[in-house]
Parts: C-alpha cells; sequence; structure tokens
C-alpha cells in the first residue's frame, strides 16, 4: 500500500527550544489575533496585519503560517494541504516545520486535525465546529484584475460599489459562452463585502457556506487577513440566465470510485492515456479503508 | 384633463425648473490660476459651453462641477429625479458615486481615460448598468447592441477590446457607455479634441443628434468655436479664472462684447 492510502498521524514531539513556541514571538501572535478578532467580526473584511519575515519564500504559504502560529496551542492537532495532498513538499515541509518548532501532533487525517492549513483545497470531509481552517492566499483583493490602486479598492468595498465584479464574469461568457473563471471565484460573504476565497477550484465554493468552521485567510506579501466566522453566508457572484455552476466530472476516481469528489487528470503514457483520481488523498484512503474500489 | 396632456405639463414643469443651480464657485491654485467667482443655472435640455484659451480654468470648472474636486467655495446644488436639491459637496461620497454613475455622465478628452481598456467593447458599455444591480447576461448584452448601433458602431464588433478601435469610435464608444444608463446630465472635456477635421464633422452631429433626442443637458469644455456654435445653446467665456461673458451662443459669436471674447472670435481662422 502506498502513502495515499495509509494516512499518518504523528504524535507530539518535544519541540526545539532554539525557537519561541511555533516560531513567532509572543508580541506579534498578539498582534495577529487582535487582527483576526477584527477579522472575524467583520466578515470578509480584508484587515491589514504587520507581516513578519518566514523562512521560506513568499508565495509559498507564508500568510496562513503566519495564521497558524498565531493560534496554535500546544493541544492542537495540525494538518496540511497542498493541492487536495497531504505528501508533497508544501505540505510535508510546513507539517514538519510546526512539529518542530511548537511541538504539535500532526495528521493527515481530517476528522482528527483542530487546525488545517491549506492551499487549493478545502477537504471533501465535512468539517466539524472543533476546526479552523487557515488559507494561504496569493492575491487577498478580488478588485484587483480591474483597479490597480488600492486606494480605489479600499473605497470600493466601503461604499458597496461592486458593480465592476460582474465585468469580468460578463467578458467570461462574452469570450467562452459560460463563466470559464474556475478558481478564486468571487464571492459576497454575509450579503456585504466581496471576498477573494483564495485560490480554491469554484468546486469548493459551496462548502464555504453556512460552514461550522472557523475559515481563516493570510496573505504574507500583501499583509492582509480576513476571515469567514460559522454559519455565515456565503455566495458566489452570478448572472441570473447564467447562475453559479461547480465543476462536473464523466469520470469516477479510479482509486476509490467517487463520483462526486473534485478529481485530477493524470497522462499516465505518450499515447495520452487518462486516469482520474480524488485531489483529496485523504478522502479517498478514508473510502478504500472502507472496502471501496474504482475500475 | 387627459393623461397626455398631465405628461405633457409634468414635462413643462420639469424643464421650468433649473437642473444645476451654480453659486459663487472658486478654486484657486494660484493667484487667477483656477476657476473663480462662478455662478450660473443650467436647465433640463440645455447645452452650456465653456470657452477660453488654455490655462484659463475650464478644465479646474468641470472637475469642480463633476463632483470630481472640492471647491474652496461655493456651492453646486443638483435637482435629482425624485425633485430634491442635493448640495453636491455636503452629500456623502456614496451618495456622489451613485450620482456620478447613474443620472451623470462624463466624456474624457481622451477616451482612455473614460474607458476600460482591457475589457471588451460591451462590458464597457455594460460596467453602468452592471453597477446599478442589472444581473442579466442577455439584457446587457442587448443593451450593448442597441447603443453601438445607435453611436454607429458595427454591432459585430461587440467583443472586440477598445484599443482595436480607431480613435474616433473610441470615442463615440465612451458615449455610448455613459449615455446607457440614461443620465440627465453629461459633462464633456474637448470631446472632439484629438480627432482629425472629418472624424470630428461625425462625431459633433452624432452627439448634436443624440442631445436633441434625449434631451440630455451638457456641459461641454473646448477651445473650439466651430464646436461650441454647433453645439452650445449658451456659451460662457473664460479668461484668467473668471467668466468674463456668458450669453446665448450665436449672439457672443456673432456680435461679442468683451475686448476678450472680440479677440477669441476674430482670431478662428478662416478657411
Amino acid at each position: 500500500m502506498n502513502a495515499a492510502t495509509q494516512p499518518r498521524h504523528s504524535p507530539r514531539e518535544s519541540r526545539d527550544e532554539a525557537y519561541n513556541f511555533a516560531y513567532l514571538d509572543e508580541q506579534t501572535k498578539r498582534m495577529i489575533r487582535r487582527g483576526l478578532l477584527k477579522a472575524v467580526a467583520i466578515p470578509g473584511y480584508q484587515v491589514p496585519f504587520g507581516g513578519r519575515e518566514m523562512p521560506l519564500p513568499y508565495g509559498w504559504g507564508t500568510g496562513g503560517m503566519q495564521l497558524t502560529a498565531a493560534i496554535l496551542g500546544a493541544e492542537d492537532v495540525l494538518k496540511v494541504i497542498d493541492q487536495g495532498a497531504d505528501d508533497t513538499t508544501n505540505a510535508v515541509s510546513i507539517r514538519r516545520f510546526f512539529a518542530r518548532t511548537a511541538g504539535v501532533a500532526t495528521t493527515e487525517r481530517t476528522p482528527e486535525a483542530t487546525i488545517i492549513q491549506t492551499r487549493h483545497r478545502i477537504p471533501e470531509t465535512p468539517l466539524h465546529s472543533d476546526q479552523i481552517m487557515v488559507y494561504q492566499v496569493p492575491i487577498p483583493e478580488p478588485l484587483r484584475f480591474i483597479e490597480p490602486s488600492e486606494t480605489e479598492t479600499r473605497t470600493m468595498h466601503a461604499l458597496n460599489d461592486y458593480g465592476v465584479m460582474h465585468v469580468k464574469l460578463y467578458e467570461d461568457i462574452a469570450t467562452f459562452g459560460h463563466i470559464a473563471t474556475a478558481y478564486a471565484y468571487p464571492v459576497t460573504v454575509d450579503e456585504r463585502y466581496v471576498m477573494d476565497p483564495s485560490p480554491i477550484p469554484k468546486f469548493d465554493n459551496p462548502k464555504l457556506d453556512m460552514s461550522p468552521a472557523l475559515m481563516l485567510f493570510g496573505a504574507g506579501r500583501e499583509k492582509r487577513l480576513y476571515a469567514v466566522p460559522p454559519f455565515t453566508r456565503v455566495t458566489s457572484l452570478d448572472f441570473e440566465d447564467h447562475p453559479f455552476e461547480v465543476q462536473k466530472w464523466a469520470h469516477n476516481c479510479a482509486i476509490c470510485g467517487s463520483h462526486d469528489s473534485f478529481l485530477d487528470e493524470l497522462i499516465l503514457d505518450d499515447q495520452g492515456t487518462q486516469s482520474f483520481v480524488c485531489s483529496d488523498t485523504d478522502y479517498c484512503a478514508q473510502r478504500v479503508n472502507e472496502g471501496r474500489t474504482g475500475q | 384633463m387627459n393623461a397626455a396632456q398631465k405628461v405633457h405639463q409634468a414635462v413643462a414643469a420639469d424643464s421650468a425648473l433649473p437642473l444645476l443651480k451654480v453659486n459663487g464657485l472658486s478654486k484657486l491654485y494660484g493667484p487667477e490660476k483656477g476657476c473663480q467667482d462662478v455662478s450660473f443655472e443650467l436647465y433640463p435640455g440645455e447645452v452650456l459651453g465653456i470657452v477660453g484659451e488654455s490655462g484659463s480654468g475650464k478644465s479646474t470648472l468641470l472637475s469642480l462641477l463633476s463632483g470630481r474636486c472640492p471647491p474652496d467655495s461655493g456651492v453646486i446644488d443638483y435637482r435629482t429625479t425624485q425633485g430634491t436639491w442635493l448640495d453636491l459637496y455636503s452629500a456623502s461620497e456614496a451618495e456622489r458615486r451613485t450620482l456620478l454613475r447613474t443620472e451623470w455622465g462624463f466624456v474624457e478628452q481622451n477616451p482612455r481615460d473614460g474607458l476600460r481598456m482591457a475589457v471588451s467593447a460591451g462590458a464597457n458599455i455594460g460596467e453602468r448598468l452592471m453597477a446599478q444591480g442589472i444581473r442579466h447576461y442577455q439584457q446587457l448584452r442587448a443593451a450593448g447592441l442597441d447603443w453601438l448601433d445607435q453611436v454607429e458602431i458595427d454591432p459585430a464588433r461587440i467583443d472586440d477590446l477598445p484599443r482595436t478601435f480607431s480613435g474616433g469610435m473610441q470615442q463615440r464608444l465612451q458615449i455610448a457607455r455613459n449615455l446607457v444608463s440614461g443620465p440627465r446630465l453629461v459633462f464633456m472635456d474637448e470631446p472632439t479634441g484629438g480627432l482629425d477635421v472629418s472624424v470630428q464633422a461625425r462625431l459633433l452631429d452624432l452627439m448634436r443628434g443624440l442631445v436633441r433626442e434625449l434631451d440630455l443637458a451638457v456641459v461641454i469644455v473646448t477651445h473650439d468655436l466651430a464646436v461650441a456654435r454647433l453645439l452650445a445653446d449658451r456659451l460662457m467665456v473664460m479668461r484668467r479664472s473668471r467668466v468674463v461673458e456668458t450669453g446665448l451662443t450665436d449672439q457672443i459669436l456673432d456680435d461679442p462684447q468683451h475686448p476678450y471674447s472680440q479677440l477669441l472670435v476674430s482670431s478662428v481662422l478662416q478657411p
């Protein structure tokens, strides 16, 4: 059996005493927590924070890591996802980073985790109210593509002036005949702020709506954080005659046979033979352990 | 009294009241730099031309009027569709923005400033409608096609980017983008500047038709007296930040009273 079908749970290790708990110093973590409280109080509003240098480059999840560091407690169980998988470079190194600097237990099993830091995916397994999702966000500003000025976008948010958001969707339909935006699909949070849900596929947008888990978003380079509190309305923007739709596949997962999860396409040989497998490796492994198979 | 007569009376009552009342408007960047002590009233369906040399304060006046830059002193009152008076600079920024994208329009001298160059012509026309909450793609599409036709652009080009359009077409697209929301008042800053004469003539012809057809009130800034004569009902001549003469267009152009107006009229080249 490979790693994908054998999820691991690593118990607490002794932490590296050379670092403060979870790498950041206590005052920085307090500053981020104050920002998070504000973000939770105003769902979808982007709160600036004093971003710190992290020991990895921007774009690799520095924003998410700072948020995780700020909320991490000694008893927490951490799961890190990269492109749905637990065993890719980014996921493995961030998990190992916190195991070393905070000495927390880590897991690949979604139901066991208390904090899930993610890039690109929300787990297929439904979340529960004791869990916190932390998203790594590259560009927090959903209006950026059409309005380069930060002062202007802030005013637009303040005045609820979101007409231009539909210009992008209009362009999609005019060019491709349907809304072709497939990831970072803009949403309205609590009928007020328009928010970029980070580069998750639009397949995951419905999972944000009325989720029992707290959702936190951190952008390291842009130094912004925002949040969706539990049980908050999150609606995806659309047109009346072109309603929001998620991706669908004609195939089932080759490993577990799932027909309703997000599938990755694999090319197996030079003849272009395709195979589709679940992007969420933990979900796939859970199903295999329940005795389900593909093909 | 029948319904038609009532409507007629309402229209008559509407056009009897000014749309915009400007009193003692001043904004100075230095002595005689900017504009000072400007007062006038603009009625529905009226076209007011502001003429004068470069640096006389025409564009400053236009940005004050259109809510883009607060004045040092003076008041601008606008009569909304509900019939209430709105003091432009005491109103909240949200109210001012709503006004600017619904009841008002602004045609920039350079169409690149007034258009979104990265999105198609159809999206440019539809933007105001989307901002007003229209969420029906087919309606937006229909409005786009209709307006391209009205400004004499081939509707087949609805999905083309504005940068593939000629200068004259871009300017016409900018006008369509502003008029789609059915504004009552449009500001124009040298709309024919930078276009060659034959394109200018065609654009002027189009604008004159639209202004009359839609009963628009227009404030147009220009240094070109020919443009003023074609479009404007009334003229204001500015010089060194002050209005030196106002009156009906024909009156000012045929019988200028102020020495500067006389100079301006006599310096037009006769081909």
